[in-house]
């Protein structure tokens, strides 16, 4: 890995560059969240700002943007809907404590556990939640509406081909901000659901009692915060890995996480993670080192202090189309191919984690239950053992262990033939339930009078088969 | 005499015929580097849909195979380069950094729609590198 003078100053021209280019990408998606969240902008804007600022310095994948993000803000709807605000605030300080311990304890090595099939879940239930948390703000709002959405795609889509300085939604922003002035169209704007404050964040303390009941509460949106957001970010952090061709240190970014949201929610932000988005912008743009996450969020926070009253001004149709815009990119398209080609199996647990998660609205219960869905299908198609049979010579072939060892009891009883040879070349015993089974196939055999012979245990098993015989002759 | 040649590839039909104009020009004394460019563009499907970074670095050989195979057969010295960025310029940057003596790229990649909107790569490459260039039907 890079020494720590490399992953600040190794790449000075392009991570200025490129934290430019991602604050202004920021703005929009920071205010969006907040709104799907249910909490003034500032609040993303805020978090933006802390989050991006604080991982440049404790992080582990230098060059990946973390700031508010549309995965936690789904989580916390119903947190900030019962609860109000301070409670958000303190969850998020108790969701960064989470992940510091995550970190500490070494999660990175779970993330192995879980398959790609619930990581295309995670991502296409993602997009497909941010768009359908769109809807409520065109459906209905008259065609004017329609029409600013329509534009806003156009530019957004269009305009990339022919020039790339300035990102897309943001000339959107300008240009349609301006046209709602110049004629006089009456729109929704920002300002009508929530207020700008054109003020550093300050540090304060939640207005939570201390209590068991405020612990009860904010803990399972906390757990699910730091779930949720440990996962974006690892999976970021891969896509870092591969496009920067360089390693990361997943454990220190997730304890880097954990210390991000811990601060983050004493100065009035919500929990944020690692956008796999801004993340493609950043390296996209010439971003490499710890310098850009800085740069992003120091602008970021410039911008909203000079800009902050024309934010307010910002219409939300616009808002509306760069957020159908991000849940495009969210989603896997490749995804439609994955569900013909890919087994079987992968393809439900794709399908079941995408379901679930668009039913409870709540991403952290989707990737749980994906994990234990594959965990199943995976203990179920390992545990098939095939049995050839020739004359009286029986070749297993698959892993014996207690899954497994059904199958290979019911064909080895039925063994017609005076001698009996248990072939175990292509197989593995893994447990006391192999070792059980064959034990009890080779008595039961015996007592039938017939003479069995146990050959081809590679070393493992029977180094197993005779330290757990000997246990139970002792006994 | 080609010392050092650049063979840009992407598993497409048109690169495997790239391959073999190669092997036609290179003595046995010069060496053919193969450049595969991971796209950023795709970076995040791939590693969304790789099981772990070993199958992805895997699947990528596994492009490569039918014109490393070319090469091998004919018995050339070569080697394969995997760079991260967006095809096009990477290449032009590598081959010019490189100063390397000829570059050979097929006329067409695997995503021709792409190219009929924002014109092929090969075009691209032709035009900004410093070197000769042999662009293969």
């Amino acid at each position: 890995m890079q020494s720590l003078k490399q992953q600040w100053f190794g790449n000075v021209r392009g991570d200025i560059l490129s934290g430019i280019v991602v604050a202004l990408a920021l703005i929009p998606e920071a205010i969006a969240f907040s709104i799907i969240a249910g909490v003034d902008p500032m609040v993303g804007l805020y978090a933006s700002f802390s989050i991006a600022v604080i991982i440049a310095f404790v992080g582990g994948r230098p060059g990946m943007i973390s700031a508010a993000t549309g995965a936690m803000a789904l989580v916390i709807v119903n947190l900030v809907a019962d609860h109000g605000l301070q409670y958000l605030l303190a969850a998020t300080i108790l969701t960064g404590v989470i992940q510091v311990l995550f970190g500490v304890f070494g999660i990175a090595k779970l993330m192995r556990f879980i398959p790609n099939s619930v990581m295309l879940g995670f991502v296409n239930a993602l997009a497909i939640l941010i768009f359908m948390a769109q809807v409520p703000h065109f459906l209905g709002e008259g065609t004017m509406t329609y029409v600013f959405i329509a534009v806003t795609l156009l530019i957004v889509y269009i305009l990339p081909r022919f020039f790339k300085a300035i990102p897309a939604p943001l000339i959107a922003i300008i240009l349609l901000t301006a046209v709602t002035f110049m004629f006089n169209v009456e729109l929704k704007t920002i300002g009508d659901l929530g207020s700008i404050t054109q003020s550093l964040p300050s540090f304060f303390i939640p207005d939570v009692p201390l209590n068991l009941e405020t612990l009860s509460i904010i803990f399972p949106y906390a757990l699910a915060l730091a779930l949720v957001g440990l996962m974006e970010s690892l999976m970021t952090a891969q896509i870092v890995d591969d496009m920067t061709d360089t390693k990361s240190d997943k454990n220190q970014e997730a304890r880097g996480q954990g210390i991000a949201n811990l601060i983050n929610g004493f100065f009035g932000g919500m929990a944020g993670c690692a956008m796999i988005g801004q993340s493609i912008i950043n390296v996209k743009s010439g971003g490499r080192g710890r310098l850009s996450s800085l740069v992003a969020g120091l602008f970021l926070m410039f911008l909203i202090l000079v800009l902050g009253n024309v934010v307010v001004d910002i219409p939300m149709p616009v808002l509306v189309g760069i957020m159908i815009m991000v849940s495009i990119g969210t989603f896997d398209w490749g995804s439609f191919k994955y569900l013909a080609k890919a087994p079987r199996t992968d393809a439900i647990v794709m399908l079941a984690t995408v379901a679930a998660v668009v039913y409870t609205h709540n991403l952290a219960i989707g990737v749980v239950l994906g994990v234990i869905l594959s965990a199943l299908f995976f203990v179920a198609s390992i545990s098939k053992v095939r049995i050839h049979q020739n004359r009286g010579v029986f070749i297993v072939e698959g892993p014996l262990f207690f899954a497994s060892t059904q199958n290979f009891i019911q064909t080895l009883e039925e063994a017609k033939e005076n001698y009996v040879t248990i072939d175990l070349t292509s197989s593995h015993l893994w447990d006391e339930s192999a070792v059980g089974a064959v034990v009890k196939v080779v008595t039961k055999l015996e007592e039938q009078g017939k003479t069995v012979k146990v050959i081809g245990m590679n070393p493992a098993s029977e180094k197993l088969y005779k330290q757990l015989l000997n246990v139970s002759v002792s006994h | 005499m080609y010392q050092h040649i650049l063979l840009a590839v992407d598993g497409s039909e048109n690169a495997v015929r790239a391959a073999k104009e190669a092997v036609k020009i290179a003595s046995d004394a010069s060496l053919i580097e193969m450049i595969y460019v991971a796209d950023f563009e795709k970076a995040k499907t791939e590693v969304l849909h790789a099981k772990s970074s070993e199958s992805l670095m895997l699947e990528r050989k596994r492009k490569i195979a039918p014109i490393e195979e070319v090469l091998r057969s004919a018995g050339k010295q070569f080697k394969l380069t995997i760079l991260h960025g967006t095809p096009g310029p990477e290449i032009v940057k590598y081959a010019n950094e490189k100063k390397v003596d000829l570059v050979i790229i097929g006329s067409r990649g695997l995503n021709s729609l792409q190219e009929m909107v924002l014109g092929s790569v090969s075009h691209k490459v032709m035009k900004r590198v410093h070197c000769p260039a042999l662009i293969v039907k």
